[in-house]
């Protein structure tokens, strides 16, 4: 098989030299990363300097001016500061629920207290599955204006008057956090309960032996053990959180009331794509990316990761 | 002692039980909801009392007889999400294994590369892009869609970290055997790797099943749109398309969660992948 291979090649010695190269040793580890390298070059690098470049642009079709900064001095504007206070409050909420709610929920999984763990997780996890966009048609119909709608019925229950969810600024953001929250829970659930799976069952033994209760478990092992997990989940919803946009999206297509539901990637959409002042959208994105970047520094930061260079 | 242990049992299953009922609620009336007139369902909302007389499958004979542009959107989601399950797999696994079994010159600056692409939303760059496909002219194609999910860091980071652990020795035994580079890792080390790939289709296949934002800026014509993109057209005010739109939306859950329901181990393995620190 060899022999035959062989000679088949010095038969066509012509191919033979470009045969060879991309066999040697030294290229072939090239070849396989090739497509990372492309895509990286052409899109990511590429659209990245040329978003930096577009933000100092005023962007027609075939027609295209430098205008320095003035886009940059037109951002800081009332629009602007709500959809950034938007996300920020958003980012604020979904980080701490989707922080919380899912340790807490993950260590009752975990623990010896309850039963069909399996099932739970399951349905748990299944919202995960649906798209935003699908979840958000029940979530418009469950929360209408009408009184008979399902929410309205509810929250009638405590005595409040029937709710316009979709149309105050407090029940707009209750609504998006809470898709949010509906489908992302059991992934986090997910996350907490693989990072237990870490927790040596010796340190609870030895806990127990001392007559450590159930909270004091909780605050001096599980807590601190879960430290790792927990920095990961934070990092993952902040930045989720400020990409948000289809949560906004559903509820609001057209553009909310008042901009209750305006996020910053929806005004980089509302400005970029409807308005068409693509060199406006591509400031808005570069501050974005500022932001996440001062993030995720912080973050780093925080957790030691810089220091021991990972 | 083992009175307070059954009881605290009851109430935790208890807990647990009334919150995965609200998570499953929603969906549960989705499903309902189909099944109602689309005049009522316009009028009143989803409602704590189910109109049950009222209940039929006239909206699914709708959807399936005349439903206007439904199947077209459900075909380009099909094709979307098959062309970027196949060719991220090809490509990313590649990139991957590579990272993972070859120590060569820009290997490390490569790895580094690849988390920060991680770390930067895309969002950050659709305007730049979205300039770049009305250049390529791909604007309203397949391609404009499928091209940026081509190479998905998540999966590179994925593949890599599941080739390295690997068994290095049977690339040796190979390499004795003449076998080249390419073929040890189309014959012998991707077939080891097959449960990673299983986990990564799923992950690359959900996310392009539900991903909305970007086919919403590239794509351009009706009967071009998928599935999210072309529901989302649905939601007026007006509510004249709530029959294709709950029963759609039905139809587009329904083959995920089933499929969930066979491969719920690679569905939780591909969802999770950035919490596996190795």
């Amino acid at each position: 098989m060899i022999e035959r291979a062989a000679s088949s090649t010095e038969s066509r010695r012509s191919k033979w030299s470009v045969k060879d190269f991309f066999l040697s040793k030294k290229v072939v580890p090239y070849v396989f990363v090739s497509p990372f390298i492309i895509s990286f070059l052409l899109l990511f690098l590429y659209p990245l300097i040329s978003g930096v470049v577009m933000s100092f642009q005023t962007i027609l079709p075939g027609q295209t001016t430098f205008i320095g900064m003035s886009n940059y001095e037109r951002i800081f504007n009332p629009t602007f500061f709500k959809a950034l206070s938007n996300t920020t409050v958003y980012v604020i909420l979904t980080t701490v629920i989707l922080t919380i709610l899912p340790m807490v929920l993950a260590t009752m999984l975990n623990s010896k207290f309850v039963r069909f763990s399996n099932i739970f997780r399951a349905s748990l996890f299944i919202p995960a599955l649906t798209s935003t966009i699908v979840a958000g048609v029940v979530f418009r119909l469950m929360f209408g204006e009408s009184e008979s709608s399902l929410a309205n019925t509810v929250v009638g229950f405590f005595g409040v008057e029937p709710l316009e969810w979709k149309f105050g600024a407090a029940t707009g953001m209750f609504l998006m956090v809470l898709l949010c929250t509906w489908k992302w829970l059991g992934v986090n659930i997910l996350y907490f309960m693989a990072g237990l799976a870490n927790v040596p069952k010796e340190l609870y033994e030895a806990a127990e032996m001392d007559g450590a209760g159930i909270l004091n478990k909780f605050r001096h092992i599980t807590l601190p053990m879960l430290k790792p997990i927990t920095v990961y989940v934070v990092t993952i919803t902040i930045i989720a959180g400020f990409r948000m946009y289809e949560e906004s999206y559903v509820f609001w297509p057209e553009g909310s009331p008042g901009n209750i539901g305006l996020t910053i990637v929806g005004y980089i959409y509302q400005q970029g794509f409807r308005m068409n002042d693509l060199g406006f959208g591509a400031a808005i994105g570069v501050v974005l990316m500022l932001i996440i970047f001062i993030i995720s520094i912080l973050q780093l930061s925080l957790s030691g990761a810089l220091k021991k260079g990972e | 002692m083992l009175a307070r242990d059954r009881l605290l049992t009851t109430i935790v299953t208890a807990a647990i039980a009334l919150i995965a009922i609200l998570a499953l609620f929603p969906l549960f009336s989705l499903m309902l909801s189909s099944l109602r007139p689309s005049s009522e369902l316009m009028r009143n909302g989803i409602t704590l009392s189910v109109p049950f007389d009222q209940l039929n499958l006239n909206n699914y004979t709708y959807i399936f007889t005349e439903a206007g542009n439904y199947w077209s959107w459900y075909m380009n989601s099909i094709m979307i999400s098959a062309a970027t399950i196949i060719l991220c797999l090809f490509f990313s696994s590649m990139v991957g294994y590579a990272l993972a079994v070859y120590d060569f010159k820009g290997n490390r600056f490569i790895f580094i590369l690849v988390l920060l692409i991680l770390m930067v939303p895309f969002e950050i760059l659709m305007l730049p892009l979205y300039q770049l496909m009305i250049g390529l002219q791909m604007i309203d194609t397949y391609l404009a869609v499928i091209l940026p999910m081509m190479v998905a860091p998540i999966a590179v980071f994925f593949f890599r970290q599941y080739a390295s652990g690997l068994p290095k020795d049977l690339m040796e035994s190979a390499r004795m055997d003449g076998c080249t580079e390419y073929g040890i890792f189309f014959r012998i080390m991707a077939p080891l790797m097959l449960p990673s790939f299983a986990a990564m289709a799923i992950l690359q296949g959900l996310s392009s099943w539900n991903n909305f934002l970007w086919p919403l800026v590239v794509l351009r014509s009706n009967t071009m749109f998928t599935l999210p993109v072309g529901l989302a057209t649905l939601l007026t005010p007006y509510g004249n398309n709530y029959d294709i739109l709950i029963a759609g939306s039905v139809m587009t859950i329904l083959p995920v969660v089933i499929l969930f329901l066979f491969f719920q181990r690679y569905f939780i393995e591909g969802l999770t992948v950035g919490g596996v620190k190795g």
